[in-house]
């Protein structure tokens, strides 16, 4: 999924270099296909063939949309919900890295720690949701502690495959050039298994993006996206869900474009480890 | 058996019981609520007694019955239009901008839509397991279908491979890895989005919806029990289904080593 990304962006990207009339014709291609969708969703909405307040026309939705964000409605859900997935997500880069590279450097955490993190992640994260809601309770406690947990588990492989991958002779080599234990961790290891962690954070995110959607409509929280879509749904405001769904959209997307593409390029890239 | 694996684990179940030993410990020392924190003979007999009378079996077949619509749903149209993305520039130059714009959204946002566009019930909970399942399915074998190496078609074309022999012979066996990964994903995927749509989208049936109503009556025996199944029917199933599929295809066809341990 990630590959699908990243191959489809140089692929428009390169062929917008060249000049201005290039680049103007790529944006129309990429445009083209949901001015096409759009233009069938608002024919269908104006034929009336469903009724307005199921099938709103386009129109409606950005006017909606417009509407949430002058009086400042959306602005606080996108905040919430941001701010719950960045308290979330830290949680679990932090216990995910730590317990990813203690699991590849010493074979006694890994014995222990393998058969326990095996037998959690195949389980969908939203299952547990409940289980959370009755120990943690209601709210935004709750949301966190699970996008930590849920996001945890690829963070927590990655590192760990990445630590194991470190070439053996660049360990070698810096140990025979007089590296100690902490030089060789923060020069050697560390970067080399970098793009292995950065997968495995980027892994995460994505995790954490979808699962907090969901438990946000769980756990019946004042503020967040899930909450607006899911609360619409008592009005039957079919506008306001679409447009949350185009702010989820448009988030999960600069989440992954500019954070991590970011991110990426002033490491792996920069030290040459990646392409 | 060497030495090794026996170590492994001798240490993996050593550190299992260590682990159920203190959640034991913690639920019996009555810190927490009994009916919070149910000791695991409580989870035992709850998931055999509702094995024995045959509810927990039919939760589990209306799950596995939604999951197994809108996969192959998924696959019906994921795989022919990642096919013919693969192939031809214009539909690629189509259909990618809408996929890249789709995917990041969580299957679980369409389910209020879903809701009151198709009601309470199965219709929902299938569509969102498709929706879950198309982007890996579509996504992957786009990405197969561009990886054959392009020494085998011209080999084959050379060799008078024919249009039918050459998609069959050759872009098929070559693009298969990518697939299977594809609908390895798409499970994984859909098996999550099957327990939420199943929490969201309430149909009296479903290993989901078990979960959910348990939280009103405090039954966190049956809700650890819910996800004792759950966890096991996602293991066999990337475990044993596509272990068995990867052995009969890409394995023998000598498409990827078997590095696996």
């Amino acid at each position: 999924m990630a590959d699908a990304l990243s191959a489809s962006a140089p692929a428009t990207t390169t062929t917008t270099t060249t000049d201005s009339g290039e680049r103007w014709r790529a944006i129309a291609r990429t445009a083209f296909p949901f001015i096409v969708v759009g233009g069938a969703w608002d024919i269908v909405a104006h034929l009336g063939l469903f009724p307005p307040r199921l099938f709103p026309t386009l129109e409606d939705v950005a006017a909606t949309f417009v509407h949430l964000t002058v009086t400042g409605i959306l602005p606080h859900h996108v905040l919430d919900t941001l701010v719950r997935l960045i308290l979330g997500f830290a949680l679990a880069g932090l216990a995910g890295v730590g317990l990813g590279i203690a699991m590849a450097r010493s074979r006694l955490v890994e014995d222990l720690a393998l058969p326990l993190v095996s037998i959690g992640a195949p389980i969908p994260g939203i299952a547990y949701a409940p289980l959370f809601l009755l120990w943690f309770g209601l709210g935004s406690v709750s949301a966190v502690l699970l996008v930590a947990f849920v996001s945890a588990f690829p963070i927590v492989f990655n590192t760990w495959t990445g630590v194991k991958a470190v070439k053996e002779i660049w360990v070698r080599s810096a140990q025979a050039m007089g590296a100690d234990q902490r030089r060789l961790f923060v020069k050697v290891i560390l970067p080399g298994a970098l793009p292995y962690i950065l997968t495995g954070l980027r892994l995460g995110l994505a995790q954490a993006w979808r699962i907090l959607v969901g438990v946000e409509m769980l756990a019946a929280v004042p503020w967040g996206l899930g909450w607006l879509i899911f609360g619409a749904r008592e009005f039957l405001a079919t506008d306001v869900m679409l447009a949350g769904i185009v702010v989820i959209a448009l988030l999960g997307l600069a989440l992954e474009k500019l954070v991590f593409a970011r991110l990426e390029r002033f490491t792996v890239v920069r030290w040459g480890m990646m392409t | 058996m060497t030495p090794e694996r026996i170590r492994r684990i001798g240490r993996g179940a050593l550190s299992l019981a260590v682990v159920a030993a203190l959640y034991e410990a913690v639920a019996r020392s009555g810190l927490f609520p009994a009916v919070l924190l149910p000791t695991l003979p409580v989870v035992a007999r709850t998931l055999f007694a509702t094995c024995a009378d045959g509810t927990m079996p039919m939760h589990a077949l209306y799950t596995l019955e939604r999951v197994l619509i809108g996969g192959a749903l998924a696959v019906a149209a994921g795989l022919p239009l990642g096919i013919l993305m693969g192939r031809y520039r214009a539909v690629e130059g189509f259909c990618l901008p809408l996929a890249s714009a789709l995917m990041p959204i969580p299957s679980l946002a369409w389910v209020p839509v879903f809701i009151l566009w198709f009601g309470l019930g199965n219709t929902v909970a299938i569509l969102i397991v498709f929706y879950a399942a198309l982007f890996p399915m579509l996504l992957n074998t786009w990405s197969g279908v561009r990886a054959v190496n392009p020494l085998w078609l011209r080999a084959a074309s050379a060799m008078g491979a024919d249009e039918t022999a050459l998609f069959w012979k050759v872009m098929i066996p070559a693009a298969s890895p990518f697939i299977i990964t594809g609908l390895r994903q798409a499970f994984l995927r859909a098996w999550i989005a099957v327990v939420g749509a199943e929490m969201l989208a309430a149909s009296d049936w479903g290993l989901g919806w078990v979960i959910f109503d348990a939280k009103e009556f405090l039954n966190a025996d049956v809700m650890l029990a819910a996800l004792a199944v759950i966890g096991a029917i996602g293991f066999a199933f990337e475990r044993l289904a596509f272990g068995a599929l990867e052995r009969a295809t890409v394995l023998r066809w000598g498409m990827v080593r078997s590095a696996k341990g």
